[in-house]
């Protein structure tokens, strides 16, 4: 795969390319010139942080931009015909025909309302490329060659019927189903676990390189474009910053600002122990709706002062296990103790002083912050019910948290929709904080946050931490993020804690088969990574086989 | 048992006990209107012993937990109860007098049905799909129009041009029975066209609503990219999203018909179950009175659990669970 690839005509020839989106009635430039071949058979990924440009400049490649958004300027040409002169009618010929999509989130993206084969076969029998009988059976087929269980008959399932990982392979089956000759991938497996990435990271390989399919594979994950690529882009504010086959780009990127993708990846702390415990949770079991079981025989100590890390995928009751500390869902056994003491089960029969003492900040900031209230209000109203603070006074709080989580006072009259990301988050940091708690935890909370971005979350953290001596219960599922972290791993699966212990312990062999698996298909920058990782788990299956 | 029958077995009980509440709140409002039937009926000159025989005579003597029993027994076994239009030796039972008035309502709201439901649908589709366009426009300024003015003015209007300048449908639809179909259906058409009107203009902007919210979903943007044609993704990607809300409002409109159309039944004098009532309110005939409300709480009742099946039939989360 890794093989340096330049064989093969050009299949797709993108020149200058500029486009505008729209915002508050105005238009910007979001892509500002860009130009990039691509040959037959070849891997091209695009990479970058959130607002790059990289999934419009993958759509453009299709000649389709998101409302919003229009081309301006250079020229697409695909296969010999320039997209930008094209008509509607001719471009919507060649989508899903010659240029495939698959996007981020398979379980928004394929419509709920269809089986899934009924989608899988539609683009062949609507574009007349096979007739229906003969397109269900190639379906199958893909199916089959994507690994996805029970290939005959998958498809007769409705889209929630089935995994997330499943719906991505499904998807890619889609997208192949005319063999096309270039699939635009687009952030294709940021929605999965990594346990879950892994298999479907393969199966796309596998059959790109099946049918000689040329690809864009756009994602903010350096490690896994290494594994999918021959060539890699990285882009920046919709400007080309360096462009390299993958394995220079790995050993020698030369720009800095390439240099600071990873590095979060970077970034470890020390771990420290303590002997004061602020939170035990003690054999705790919680249920859904009296039935379904999500948490057993949970324990679980937070020392104060320190960072206690859950891992797991989704689904293994990480956030059930905020909603049991917090008090939204009452365990169905077991007992939760702050400082000692047994906390109220029930949110309603605890009394301010315990809510202060426990703060919350959640994955996504946008969801988290009421969109009408300025960010004086949004960090006043906790200082005011929990401290009792007023007019200037309670001004001037707001003042010093803002110097705190290093933002600057001007920004105190913004409501969040005119805030970045990575400000929003920081709010809601503020807002935790402003209750003066003995513990946060953080359900999350860099997850949805570009790189650079989410090492400045992460430093903030810990200088807070510093500072106030507070403790965090932090949720996650990216290692990256627990290396860079914690003094400790709780690592949950099915409910279950699985292991348990301090960082080194838990990171360093020999790890129970689960923190076994979960540590491994975390992706490595060596391009060779997957490859070798696969050649190890299948010598492991013959073994226990033979 | 599978989910669809489970939720329409429970949706059916559900009704059962509204319906119950329903008939003690008919029974008691009435209970409590003022005036006296019978003293209404014979007049101020009546004597009190003329007024108590007369209540004998129509049960008006015995309690009222009695009399609600009597009455919600009778309905239970098909039997409304007699008129108070009744006199000794001629018996009107309620079920008489409603039963042909019943059936006039229930044509026409059937054929407005057949002819509004379609043509909202088709205009909403078509609405959405050219989305700011001047048909768009267009239907949209036409429809809020003719929902904006009162419906006995457009009753009024429609009259004026299509019966008395253009004579092309007669102004009065005082069907009978043993009318034939046709004659019946040509009778009706104004009423028909004027509810039309008032019912067209909801439904068309909840179905181009409920397709337009959906327009911005990953999905519709998928259909795009797979090359799938402006018309198919609404009708193939949008619409069978769309259904449950689409469903209610439909609903909500057909019970309009059989129980809001009174007025346009007064203007186009339509012997219908609206006008039945009112007739029996002014001349307190009680048992009609409480007929007529109880059939409009089943209307209620039976389309909005319709409605509930279409927007779970119209679901695969809920018909097809994990």
């Amino acid at each position: 795969m890794k093989s340096e690839r330049t064989k093969g005509e050009v299949l797709l020839e993108i020149r200058d390319l500029k486009i505008e989106g729209q915002s508050d009635d105005v238009w910007h430039e979001i892509v500002k010139g860009v130009g990039l071949t691509l040959r037959r058979g070849e891997v091209l990924g695009l990479i970058g942080e959130s607002g790059a440009g990289k999934s419009t400049i993958g759509l453009a490649a299709m000649g389709f931009a998101r409302p919003g958004c229009r081309i301006t300027g250079g020229s697409i040409v695909f296969d010999g015909m320039d997209l930008r002169k094209a008509s509607e009618e001719e471009r919507r010929a060649l989508r899903g025909s010659r240029i495939a999509y698959v996007a981020q989130s398979a379980a928004a993206s394929f419509n709920p309302a269809h089986r899934i084969i009924d989608q899988t076969v539609e683009t062949a029998v609507g574009h007349d490329v096979r007739p229906r009988n003969e397109a269900e059976a190639d379906a199958k087929d893909l199916y089959t060659r994507l690994k996805l269980p029970n290939p005959a008959t998958i498809g007769n399932r409705y889209p929630h019927q089935v995994s997330g990982g499943q719906l991505q392979r499904a998807m890619t089956a889609m997208a192949m189903s005319c063999r096309p000759d270039l699939i635009i991938f687009d952030e294709p497996t940021t929605a999965l676990d990594v346990t879950t990435q892994v298999d479907v990271l393969a199966a796309m390989r596998d059959i790109v390189e099946q049918f000689n399919t040329a690809a864009i594979y756009i994602t903010h994950d350096l490690a896994v474009v290494a594994q999918m690529a021959h060539r890699i882009m990285v882009l920046r504010h919709g400007k080309l910053v360096e462009e390299a086959p993958t394995r220079e780009m790995l050993t020698q990127p030369k720009e800095a600002y390439t240099k600071t993708l990873w590095a979060v990846r970077s970034l470890a702390m020390p771990e420290r122990t303590a002997k004061d415990v602020v939170l035990r949770i003690h054999d705790v079991d919680a249920t859904y709706g009296g039935v379904i079981k999500v948490l057993e025989n949970v324990t679980v100590q937070v020392p104060r002062g320190r960072t206690v890390a859950v891992v797991g995928e989704s689904g293994s009751g990480k956030s059930t296990l905020a909603r049991v500390i917090t008090g939204l869902l009452p365990p169905k056994k077991g007992e939760v103790y702050f400082n000692g003491k047994p906390l109220p089960r029930a949110l309603k029969d605890r009394d301010k002083e315990t809510l202060r003492r426990v703060q919350m900040i959640y994955q996504s900031a946008d969801t988290a912050l009421n969109p009408r209230q300025r960010v004086r209000d949004v960090i006043g109203r906790p200082l005011e019910f929990y401290l009792g603070l007023k007019g200037q006074e309670r001004d001037r709080k707001v003042v010093e948290l803002l110097e705190q989580i290093e933002l600057s006072e001007d920004l105190i009259d913004r409501f969040p929709g005119e805030l970045s990301g990575g400000q929003k988050q920081r709010i809601c940091i503020a807002r935790a904080l402003a209750a003066d708690p003995e513990l946060i935890i953080c359900d999350e909370v860099t997850s949805a946050l570009d790189q650079i971005v989410q090492e400045g979350i992460l430093k903030l953290l810990l200088k807070l931490q510093k500072e106030t001596n507070v403790s965090y219960l932090f949720i996650t599922h990216d290692i990256a993020t627990v290396r860079a972290i914690a003094d400790e791993i709780v690592v949950m699966y099915q409910g279950r804690v699985v292991q348990q212990g301090l960082k080194t312990e838990v990171l360093s062999p020999p790890h129970p088969a689960y923190t076994e698996l979960l540590l491994s298909s975390v992706p490595q920058m060596d391009p060779d990574w997957l490859t070798h990782l696969l050649e190890k788990r299948a010598a492991a299956k013959a073994k226990v086989k033979a | 048992m599978h989910p669809l029958l489970r939720t329409v077995l429970q949706r059916l009980g559900l009704g059962l006990i509204t319906l119950f509440v329903v008939s003690l709140i008919i029974f008691s409002a009435i209970e409590f209107l003022p005036g006296d039937f019978a003293r209404a009926i014979l007049g101020q000159s009546a004597t009190p012993e003329t007024v108590e025989a007369f209540q004998k005579e129509i049960g008006l003597d015995k309690p009222p937990h009695e009399r609600y029993l009597n009455w919600i027994g009778g309905v239970l076994q098909g039997d409304f109860g007699s008129s108070f239009s009744s006199r000794v030796g001629f018996r009107r039972s309620v079920m008489e007098i409603i039963a042909p008035r019943l059936l006039n309502t229930l044509f026409l709201a059937g054929i407005t049905a057949l002819v509004a439901i379609p043509l909202a649908l088709g205009l909403g589709l078509l609405a959405a799909l050219y989305r700011n366009s001047i048909f768009d426009r267009a239907v949209n300024a036409v429809t809020l129009t003719t929902i904006s003015f009162p419906e006995f003015f457009v009753a009024y209007i429609l009259m004026l041009f299509l019966a008395v300048k253009f004579p092309i449908f007669h102004s009065l639809s005082n069907v009978s029975a043993d009318m034939p179909f046709f004659e019946k259906l040509q009778r009706t058409a104004l009423p028909v066209l004027t509810l039309t009107l008032v019912i067209v203009a909801h439904m068309m902007r909840m179905t181009r609503a409920a397709i337009i919210s959906l327009l911005a979903s990953p999905y519709i943007e998928m259909a795009r990219l797979k090359g799938v044609s402006p018309g198919q993704i609404i009708l193939r990607h949008a619409l069978p999203n769309a259904w449950a809300p689409i469903a209610n409002v439909i609903a909500f409109n057909l019970a309009y018909l059989v129980v809001g159309a009174v007025v346009v039944e007064v203007v186009f004098v339509y012997p219908g179950i609206g006008q039945a009532m009112v007739d029996a309110v002014r001349s307190r005939d009680i048992p009609v009175v409480q007929a007529c409300a109880l059939i409009f709480a089943v209307t209620y009742i039976l389309l909005n659990l319709l409605a509930d099946v279409i927007s779970i039939a119209t679901n695969p989360r809920l018909l097809h669970p994990r």
